[in-house]
């Protein structure tokens, strides 16, 4: 930058003669690091030094810590460094400098190997807890529904009512545009494909039990768990972390009859709601798939639907639906209440619950299929 | 020489949000190397007043100057060096909830500087050693340290680049009285050692008796009055008379 330079090494009478010139600041420190560096790497074994430190301009905690580093350095070669002409209102610096890290350094990490291996075990431990969590979370939220049914009064019934319209209403449009569009691809897939054995009419067979069986109640549920679990678990994160369900504990109340319970009653009701929209916009994206793409009239569509399914297929949808929205409200309320501290936990908790409750969903909707093939219907 | 002296210049600045103004008219200098308070009114506009001048709250009218650059009005890069010669030190300290303390301290560094890891790492211990900090709570998250903790860091990574101006907004609120006590000497201390211009924002009496060269207060959206410690107890102003000699004054000019 300017031509005063930052250390000069000079040698005389035996000692090693250093002189010191210009900004000693922060946007110099990686310059003067390496100066300093080489000063001491270079350094003969057990000769004095003096620093001069008179040219220098300015001085800042960057510029006396690398004087502290270049003084201690020279000492750890043996032989003592002395500094000189310092200026009077940097001494106080120097001297702060001088305080710190005196006790060494800090501890170096743990290998990679290690370090791995501890994450596979801590997040074996996670997968424990979370299930723990789940469980109570399962008690509380009966032991609150029995406080409900008991004191009906406590119930918070106007929360409910506010999280059916976030979480169902207001998701109306969108479940029914999926579905619809699900709904079509179906249709199209299957009629491409059957119109190759002359099959077309059993697209209808396909359509009506794959939807009203499957296909609405998973679409739905894993769309609520990314649109209404996540802000569930967002919500109840910042609330702890800003200390509100510390403040509602201490005011005798549970946070699982305030928050959890209306929560998980409302997805409890607005999923079998969704679910039997969800199921009839993608019907009816089938059966304009099938009109306009396979040439078959809404007629022989309604007709081919009517001895296709039966209430079964209906029911079978609809049943497993209440339960999708219980495990997304548990995972929200479990994740959400874990939150710690940090920005960065409320990201990780409200990431982990969707995921968890998508797995979960899905596992569960496969579980079902299987009692109910068992059971026959 | 003597207009040098000043570092920070406020003319004529009216902020306000959607209706009545917070400041209306308000003119103030910050001298070099001294500490200077602002005190109010609870809504009186001290935050507001800091804010404006670091440049998080748009003004309607006025001039800021900062060592003789007005920030909101000069390019980008020219806005980037102003910003680098300062330091902030928000009320609740502002630290990033995601890093630890060492991590917090070394941000300005790392953004603005191009250092090696262990002088990095060197630097941040300085700097924690130097707001009283042992080397152990680096590692740690913020949410795992105390109020008066939090603070210290947060200075630390405010004097982090070595700015010769800091703004401290509420610095000892929150505190005890004897940390609060120690947080104002730490202050004084590094105000000293740094060669610090330092706007303080504050409720604290005794601070202002401990270790402010001047005083400003704030009330009506522009400064009543401003001077030492004893202009304030010999204003005949009501409220800088009922603040500096009213009851809870007491204590704290005794203790002074």
């Amino acid at each position: 930058m300017n031509g005063v330079a930052l250390l000069e090494a000079a040698r005389r009478d035996g000692r090693l003669a250093l002189s010191a010139g210009g900004a000693w600041t922060a946007e110099r420190a990686g310059e003067l690091e390496g100066l300093i560096e080489s000063v001491i790497v270079r350094h003969q074994r057990g000769a004095g030094a003096d620093i001069d430190m008179a040219r220098v301009e300015r001085l800042d905690t960057f510029g006396a810590w690398l004087l502290e580093r270049l003084v201690r350095g020279l000492a750890a070669a043996g032989g003592e460094a002395r500094v000189v002409g310092l200026p009077e209102h940097y001494r106080g610096l120097v001297r702060q400098a001088g305080e710190a890290n005196r006790l060494g350094p800090t501890p170096t990490r743990a290998s990679p190997v290690a370090a791995a291996l501890a994450t596979v075990g801590r997040n074996v431990g996670e997968i424990g807890r979370d299930m723990t969590a789940m469980a109570a979370m399962l008690g509380a939220l009966v032991a609150a529904t029995g406080r409900a049914v008991l004191r009906p009064r406590t119930f918070r019934f106007t929360s409910m009512v506010n999280q059916i319209d976030r979480m169902g209403w207001r998701a109306v449009p969108i479940v029914l545009l999926i579905t619809f569009l699900i709904g079509g691809i179906l249709a199209q897939q299957g009629l491409f494909h059957f119109r190759q054995f002359g099959a077309d009419l059993y697209v209808v067979d396909m359509i009506g039990i794959l939807v009203l069986r499957e296909v609405a109640v998973l679409m739905v549920a894993i769309m609520v768990a990314g649109r209404s679990g996540s802000s569930c678990t967002a919500e109840l994160g910042a609330m702890t972390m800003r200390e509100e369900i510390d403040a509602l504990r201490t005011m005798g109340l549970d946070p699982v009859d305030v928050l959890v319970l209306p929560r998980v009653l409302a997805l409890a009701v607005a999923l079998p709601c969704l679910t039997f929209l969800g199921a009839i916009a993608a019907l009816y994206g089938g059966g304009l798939m099938c009109w306009l793409y396979g040439g078959m009239s809404p007629e022989v569509f309604l007709g081919r639907l009517r001895e296709a399914i039966d209430l079964n297929d209906f029911a079978v949808g609809l049943i497993k639906a209440p339960f999708m929205g219980l495990i997304i409200g548990v995972i929200a309320a479990v994740q959400g209440l874990a939150v710690e501290g940090s920005a960065e936990s409320l990201g990780r908790k409200t990431t982990d619950s969707v995921v968890k409750s998508i797995f979960l969903v899905i596992l569960l909707d496969g579980l079902l299929a299987m009692f109910f093939a068992a059971i026959g219907i | 020489m003597a207009a040098s002296n000043i570092v920070v210049r406020v003319r004529g600045l009216e902020v306000g949000f959607d209706g009545a103004p917070v400041l209306a008219g308000l003119s103030l200098d910050v001298m070099r190397g001294e500490i200077l308070g602002v005190v109010g009114a609870s809504g009186a506009g001290k935050s507001v007043l800091m804010r404006t001048i670091i440049g998080l709250v748009p003004r309607r009218a006025g001039s800021i100057e900062v060592d003789g650059i007005d920030p909101a009005a000069a390019p980008q890069s020219t806005r980037r060096a102003v910003e680098r010669r300062w330091g902030v030190l928000f009320q609740h300290g502002a630290l990033f909830s995601s890093l630890t303390v060492r991590q917090n301290v070394q941000f300005p560094m790392r953004e603005n500087l191009r250092l090696s890891r262990r002088l990095l790492d060197e630097i941040a211990l300085a700097k924690l050693a130097m707001v009283g900090l042992p080397p152990d709570v680096c590692d740690k998250h913020p949410s795992e340290l105390s109020g008066g903790m939090t603070k210290r860091v947060a200075l630390a990574r405010a004097l982090a680049l070595d700015p010769p101006i800091v703004f401290l907004d509420e610095p000892t609120s929150g505190l005890d009285p004897i940390s609060a006590g120690d947080f104002d000497e730490l202050i004084r201390t590094l105000q000293r050692t740094l060669g610090l211009t330092v706007f303080m924002v504050t409720h604290d009496l005794d601070s202002l008796h401990a270790v402010c060269d001047r005083i400003a207060v704030l009330g009506d959206g522009r400064v009543i009055t401003e001077g030492s410690i004893e202009t304030m107890l010999a204003s005949e102003h009501p409220w800088v008379k009922s603040y500096f000699r009213g009851k809870r004054a007491r204590l704290g000019a005794r203790a002074a």
